[in-house]
């Protein structure tokens, strides 16, 4: 009983200061400190993340399942950004207290922790980010088929902000007289018809559901009409 | 022979008297240019006339802590920039009695392009009053006169009257869901369509049951604090009752440490609703990184190396949408998305097979329930829609008046609606 009750009042007391702070200046402080309360939460429960990657990659080490190896140098990496991030090993002295090694920044490559950050991480990062040009093109591919109705609008619509968006757009309606009758199919303004009253139009519904769609939610979750995401106890 | 030699000397000294002439003239001329030239530079520069009508003011709306001063720029052809200086307040004054200003901006030729400025004074003491006052910076670097302002106090707001619309509005959001959950719950038939998707999870789990494949699910990369998340925790609790019901294995790597908590509690609790607490494994819900594109590298390995039957994306999602669903659009799976993120709809849309778009997603929770008190909510949900359709209407119909009759006495009522219509919603 009490593990559903007492979160649904923090939950409660939480969503109405939130709300309140909104609209009342004075209570601003109030959901700062609400936030607060969430970020120490999650920073505990980093500690819960972290002994998780830790038993699961070590069972994996241990039982030698396939892909071991990997485990193996995500648990050495793990360990050698933990042990140079908390040690602060290389950390830029701070201005007001050079003589406090831990008051020191790791923002810069100078130290161990910002190097690794912007020479492994970073890198591998956008490795992955990059991956997404063929995973767009493989996309487009299946999706502009015209094999429906709908598909061929997509098909028709992609078109024409693919032509217009280089120079062959401006090449083949340049023709057309700025100020005649059939100004709307010039490159320009047919980007602009598409993206400014097609697309916004359709995204604007699209978001006033979602802002209606989340103040429902929050209004069954403060209320307690939806507890799913409660301990079921 | 003398003769002669006098008469050089003599032509000499002529000489020398036509280049003292010439050098001389030569002097004159560059003390003129240079006077000129001196000249021309003082009347291009010349000191900025100080700053007019400077007002110092209380913020509106906001938690104290705040003025804004305003000033008039007399002259912004000759002003290259503004000092703003504010008085020591009671605390500095205390620690450096010798000072009475302390220099807060000196800001550059923008603030002083139009005739009128203005800057947000921040972090002012609520229990004292604060002055400030503002010089003109010329183009060649002086300054004009300081001119001062008279004390003021920032105020504490009570109500941030800019945001009474939005109230308004949640109000009548929320009071129309408090009847619609009244409603039901007196009996009141409600009629909720059909949501695809949703048909869809049994479908997608039965298929990975008999191909004897797991059941992906991830819940977003957005933490708890997320709206999207806890939706997508809600349904994942479907999904893994049906998993448990069907004995199919389902996976749910976890982006951060307090989802994977939830999502535990959630997939535990799925499985002693479905009769089948044995069966749960906790040791399938884990903690990958919190890092975006590690996330995605995880779960793009893991779908290749596994080969999930069905695939659930249901949260807060980026750039990962697309790399997500092409991968599980590459190994077969069915490939079931929600989120509220619009610009990620049209990825899940282009690569999976069916997908909750905004509302629906939020629906989907009360949907799944099938409770009365949530089903009631959803109806309460269309009074909003209802209304927005409405100001929608009446906006367009507004405007296109103000169009058709532009400088007729219809059409600027009309514009006078439209405006007041973009001041109440905040357009």
């Amino acid at each position: 009983m009490l593990q559903r009750t007492i979160p649904l009042l923090i939950l409660s007391a939480s969503g109405l200061i939130l709300i309140l702070s909104y609209f009342s200046p004075i209570t601003e402080t109030w959901s700062e400190q609400v936030v607060s309360w969430f970020n120490i939460l999650a920073g505990v429960a980093f500690v819960l993340g972290a002994g998780n990657l830790l038993a699961v990659n070590l069972e994996k080490i241990s039982s030698k399942r396939p892909g071991w190896a990997y485990s193996a140098i995500t648990l050495v990496s793990f360990g050698a950004m933990l042990v140079v991030g908390l040690s602060k090993w290389g950390a830029v002295p701070d201005a007001k207290h050079p003589d406090v090694h831990l008051a020191g920044s790791q923002d810069s490559t100078q130290a161990g922790y910002g190097w690794a950050y912007e020479y492994v991480l970073s890198p591998l990062t956008a490795t992955m980010f990059a991956l997404l040009a063929f995973y767009v093109a493989s996309a487009a591919f299946r999706a502009f088929r015209a094999k429906n109705f709908e598909a061929i609008l997509l098909l028709g619509t992609a078109f024409i902000i693919l032509l217009v968006q280089i120079a062959a757009g401006a090449f083949l309606t340049n023709w057309i007289p700025e100020d005649s009758f059939f100004a709307f199919l010039r490159a320009e303004s047919l980007k602009a018809i598409v993206t400014e009253v097609f697309q916004t139009a359709g995204m604007r519904a699209i978001l006033i559901g979602i802002a209606l769609g989340t103040a429902a939610t929050s209004l069954r979750l403060i209320l307690g009409i939806d507890r799913s995401a409660l301990s079921k106890g | 022979m003398q003769r002669r030699s006098t008469s050089v000397v003599r032509e000499s000294v002529r000489l020398l008297q036509r280049v003292g002439e010439y050098a001389a003239a030569c002097v004159s001329f560059a003390c003129v240019a240079m006077a000129l030239f001196v000249a021309r530079d003082v009347a291009a520069s010349p000191m900025p006339p100080a700053a007019e009508n400077l007002r110092l003011e209380d913020a509106p709306d906001d938690a104290g802590g705040v003025l804004v001063v305003f000033w008039k720029t007399p002259d912004p052809a000759v002003s290259a920039g503004v000092v703003i200086e504010r008085s020591l307040t009671a605390a500095e004054r205390a620690k450096n009695a010798d000072e009475l200003w302390i220099e807060v901006e000196r800001l550059g030729r923008d603030a002083v392009a139009g005739v009128d400025g203005s800057y947000v004074l921040k972090g002012v003491p609520i229990d004292e009053d604060t002055r400030v006052r503002v010089s003109i910076l010329g183009t060649d670097g002086e300054l004009s006169e300081f001119v001062e302002s008279a004390p003021a106090r920032p105020e504490v707001s009570l109500f941030a009257f800019k945001r009474l619309p939005l109230l308004l509005t949640v109000i009548v959001v929320s009071l129309s869901v408090l009847v619609w959950v009244a409603l039901a719950r007196s009996g009141r038939p409600l009629k909720i369509r059909r949501i695809a998707a949703l048909d869809a999870v049994d479908e997608a789990v039965g298929r990975a049951t008999e191909m004897g494949r797991a059941v992906l699910f991830v819940p977003g990369i957005q933490d708890m604090n997320d709206i999207q998340t806890i939706a997508g925790l809600t349904i994942l609790g479907r999904v893994a009752q049906t998993a448990a019901e069907y004995d199919a294995r389902l996976e749910v790597p976890t982006c951060r440490s307090i989802v994977m908590t939830a999502a535990r509690e959630q997939v535990q609790a799925a499985h002693h609703a479905a009769g089948r607490p044995e069966t749960y494994a906790e040791g399938n819900i884990n903690y990958i990184t919190d890092e975006q594109f590690g996330y995605v590298a995880y779960l793009s390995g893991h779908m290749m190396r596994e080969k999930p039957a069905a695939c659930f994306y249901m949260g807060a999602f980026y750039a990962e949408s697309l790399v997500l669903a092409e991968n599980g659009n590459s190994i077969g799976a069915i490939q079931i998305a929600g989120t509220a993120e619009p610009s990620q709809l049209p990825f899940f849309v282009a690569a999976c097979d069916y997908t909750l778009i905004g509302e629906e997603f939020f629906a989907a929770s009360a949907y799944l329930s099938g409770e009365r008190d949530q089903l009631g909510s959803i109806k309460g949900q269309d009074v909003g829609k209802a209304f927005a359709i409405g100001a929608i209407l009446i906006g367009t119909a507004l405007a296109t008046i103000a169009a058709l009759n532009e400088g007729g006495s219809l059409g600027m009522w009309a514009g006078s609606a439209v405006a007041s219509m973009r001041g109440f919603f905040g357009g």
